[in-house]
């Protein structure tokens, strides 16, 4: 059997994994969201507040947080429809600090002073689920009508267009499906933790999320989910170092961006590690 | 009471200008956001802090400050930037720039602790009043250079021949290197000053709080970032004008409404600007990231 | 086979104070292959541009088989049967030869985000297989179906050309516009365009097609139009255009 600290090592790796992939999933439609911070605490204060206030059972609370995840989503997704690129990573990144300071302001979730008294909930087996329906998801998603539409914005949104993919509709999608991904992380985050506050989902969240994803390599999901699960398990790996773990922590990662600034699972390696795409990937 | 606060405000939008300066500058010439500026300018305040407790003038420490951060920033440019420019996706250097903040801070912490540090005053301070207005020399002597840094830098980019060379690499870098503008200098030379600058506003706002602590620069950094996009991405005069406006509303709202509500504001203006006027206030070029 | 597919009444587009496209009447017939020349700058490609929606309409009418389409997002266009190629190629650098294919039946096929999840691991939806087995026969006719799993980039040139057919082909359309099929393509390619131009219209594809090899024109087209400086200066036949005293004037001044 896990230790209780290696079982919470890997459900805190898991979210990451889950917000990682709330970041990819945008992504993949080429919207840069550096703003998933907000999404998950959108889902964790939601079904924080319903398990707490109104003794909704956790299933229920957990989809409503992804479905608030969800909304609010889709309508961040409205004023993204005219930004690209580095303007929405900045529209984004304000949205989280939005979120942030609008729950600061909140007396009912506890402003500042945070909202605690939330019931536990959360064990490895609903983060492993959740992973597993994800994984499934995202692996058939790459051969689907969606998927492919996904790709073509990333790739070239003015020939997709014109090939028939209504990209408003396609990217509100993208959009609202990973604020549900990031509302449902957000909902295990706050029943494994049991108290939350507005710092926990500020922007060095929404930054380590992005950077989870693009550690990984945005070629494929299965990068947001190697980078997600090295990312957050290497401070455990280098509690060795003290006090100097943080600073080489960072230069782990500057060193890996530089050498492989595509990130570890670049588009060459995925055609490696696959036979079937071996030739579709070969290039960047 | 208001004209008061207004004051209080410019000097605080003032060092926030010096800091979206750095930014707008940066991005003007690379299209990259440099997501450690906000380390650079924290790392100035505390050699500004080391110079200042080793019994420097003023003048010393905000000087040193200004070097230390130009040399910090040049440093950045070479190791963060310069290998991802033409690699990867345009969120690499967003990457690597966050590992080096996450790098600087902690150095930091390991040198002087996490906690928050008391930063002495430059001088004993005098009060001045001024009709209604109470100024403190302190305060005179903020507001007096971050606005002659400002003056002093539109100058350099519109009179100097390094100045101009900026300003041609940011408008084309390709076209300007076809007309034989030295574009790796114009680079460097952008970083330098715009991490200069954010040193200056290190040590000027850490003689207003009178303190300072290692995550000093996430909150002013990300300030910044919104009052670029206020005045403009690329758009120096408009980081001027953003960076007083930010500081103006952020005093009047904490003077007349919640507290907690000050940093939504630069935010909040942020979002609305880039959905109503995505040139930002003062209608800079539009450049498509 | 015959009445108007596409209408073009006083069409007008310019960028800033630079006049693209002044007053353009044009029709095209169904059925037919008409073709569109002019010297470079003439306003072909934003005559493109703006049927097919990537570009605002400026002023006039645009109307696809009686309907007005000027306002339309290009996504219903090429739902309502318009599909266009890309002078500079534009193939989706990420798929393979297959899956820009299977992009182009975006439009033709149903499958929303959550399709996936109710696919097995063994069988793909129906929806899914259909789209895959006319993306094939779509390949089988521009002659790539050997090529379906490689990166589309990494064809050779021509052959990319033929996959931009392939995938504008996909999407079922009545008209298909395409822009310089044959740039930089060597004779043998360019032949095989030809045939391949005049087999898509004998299964019914009325053609649209700017073009700058005057014997791929010549040989193609029913009616030529020729544009210069936004303007039609001409109309008919490709023989008698061919001697149109403007139309040499055009090209030669």
């Amino acid at each position: 059997m896990l230790s209780d600290h290696a079982v919470s090592i890997l459900i805190f790796a898991g979210i990451d994994v889950i917000m990682a992939l709330s970041f990819f999933l945008p992504a993949s439609a080429g919207q840069l969201s550096a703003g998933q911070g907000g999404f998950m605490a959108l889902g964790a204060y939601t079904a924080a507040y319903l398990t707490v206030n109104h003794q909704m059972p956790f299933p229920l609370a957990l989809a409503a947080g992804g479905l608030v995840g969800g909304l609010v989503g889709l309508a961040v997704g409205f004023p993204a429809l005219r930004l690209r690129g580095l303007y929405l990573v900045l529209v984004t990144f304000g949205f989280g600090e939005m979120v942030r300071v609008l729950f600061l302001n909140l007396p009912a979730f506890g402003g500042p002073a945070g909202f605690a008294g939330i019931p536990p909930a959360t064990t490895i087996w609903h983060v492993l689920g959740l992973l597993v329906v994800l994984a499934y998801f995202f692996t058939r998603l790459a051969g689907s009508r969606m998927g492919r539409a996904f790709a073509a914005l990333r790739d070239d949104e003015a020939a997709a267009e014109a090939m028939g993919v209504n990209s408003t509709y396609v990217k509100l999608t993208a959009f609202a499906a990973g604020g549900v991904i990031a509302g449902l992380g957000g909902a295990l985050y706050a029943h494994y933790t049991l108290f939350i506050d507005p710092e926990a989902f500020g922007v060095g969240r929404s930054l380590f999320v992005m950077l989870y994803a693009v550690f990984g390599g945005l070629a494929s999901f299965w990068g947001a989910v190697a980078g997600a699960t090295i990312l957050s398990i290497l401070p455990e790996l280098l509690r060795w170092v003290k006090d100097w773990r943080e600073i080489l922590y960072g230069l782990l990662v500057l060193a890996m961006m530089l050498v492989r600034p595509q990130g570890l699972l670049d588009a060459a390696l995925l055609a490696r590690l696959s036979p079937r795409r071996e030739r579709a990937a070969a290039h960047g | 009471m208001l004209a008061q606060q207004l004051v209080n405000g410019l000097m605080l939008g003032g060092a926030y200008a010096l800091v979206a300066i750095g930014y707008t500058l940066i991005f003007g010439v690379l299209n990259l956001l440099h997501l450690a500026h906000g380390e650079v300018f924290m790392v100035g305040a505390y050699v500004g802090l080391a110079l200042a407790l080793a019994g420097f003038s003023p003048w010393v420490t905000l000087g040193g400050a200004m070097l230390a951060a130009a040399v910090l920033g040049v440093v950045i440019e070479r190791v963060a930037f310069r290998p991802v420019r033409d690699r990867g996706s345009h969120v690499t250097p967003l990457m690597t720039t966050i590992a080096v903040g996450l790098i600087l801070q902690h150095a930091v912490v390991k040198m002087f602790g996490a906690e928050p540090v008391a930063f002495p005053a430059p001088f004993a301070s005098a009060a001045f009043a001024l009709g209604p207005l109470t100024l403190s020399s302190v305060q005179l002597l903020i507001l007096a250079t971050s606005l002659a840094l400002m003056g002093a830098l539109e100058l350099f980019l519109r009179a100097t021949p390094l100045g101009m060379t900026i300003r041609a690499t940011a408008e084309n870098p390709t076209v300007a290197g076809l007309l034989g503008v030295n574009v790796s200098l114009a680079i460097v030379a952008t970083f330098a000053i715009a991490s200069a600058l954010a040193g200056a506003a290190g040590v000027l706002l850490a003689w207003n709080f009178t303190g300072l602590s290692p995550f000093f620069g996430v909150k002013v950094g990300l300030k910044g970032l919104a009052i670029m996009l206020l005045g403009g991405l690329g758009n120096v005069t408009g980081a001027m004008v953003g960076g007083l406006v930010v500081g103006v509303v952020e005093v009047l709202s904490v003077a007349y409404l919640a507290s907690s509500y000050r940093d939504a504001f630069a935010f909040a203006v942020m979002i609305v600007i880039l959905l109503v006027r995505p040139t930002g206030l003062l209608g800079a070029r539009l450049q498509t990231g | 086979m015959s009445g108007p597919l596409l209408t073009v009444e006083g069409l007008s587009r310019s960028f800033g104070s630079l006049v693209v496209l002044a007053g353009l009447d044009l029709t095209v017939e169904a059925g037919g292959i008409h073709a569109i020349i002019g010297p470079n700058g003439a306003g072909k490609t934003t005559f493109f541009n703006l049927v097919t929606g990537a570009l605002d309409a400026g002023s006039g009418r645009i109307r696809f088989d009686g309907v007005d389409i000027a306002h339309l997002p290009p996504y219903r266009r090429t739902a309502m049967g318009m599909c266009r190629t890309f002078q500079n190629i534009r193939l989706f650098g990420s798929m393979t030869v297959l899956e820009n294919v299977l992009l182009g039946l975006h439009c033709r096929t149903r499958g929303g985000l959550l399709a996936p999840l109710l696919e097995t691991p063994f069988r793909r939806s129906p929806g899914e297989a259909a789209a895959r087995s006319r993306a094939v026969e779509v390949l089988e006719m521009v002659g790539l179906a050997a090529r379906a799993d490689q990166a589309a980039v990494e064809l050779p040139y021509g052959e990319q050309r033929r996959l931009e057919i392939a995938r504008a082909l996909a999407s079922g359309p009545r008209l298909l516009l395409l822009d310089e099929p044959s740039a930089g393509m060597n004779p043998q390619e360019t032949l095989e365009l030809e045939t391949l131009i005049e087999h898509v219209n004998q299964l019914g594809v009325t053609i649209l097609l700017i073009e700058h090899k005057m014997s791929l024109v010549m040989k193609l087209s029913r009616i030529v139009t020729v544009l210069n400086f936004g303007q039609k200066i001409a109309e008919g036949p490709p023989e008698r255009v061919q001697r149109d005293p403007r139309v040499i004037e055009a090209y030669l001044g």
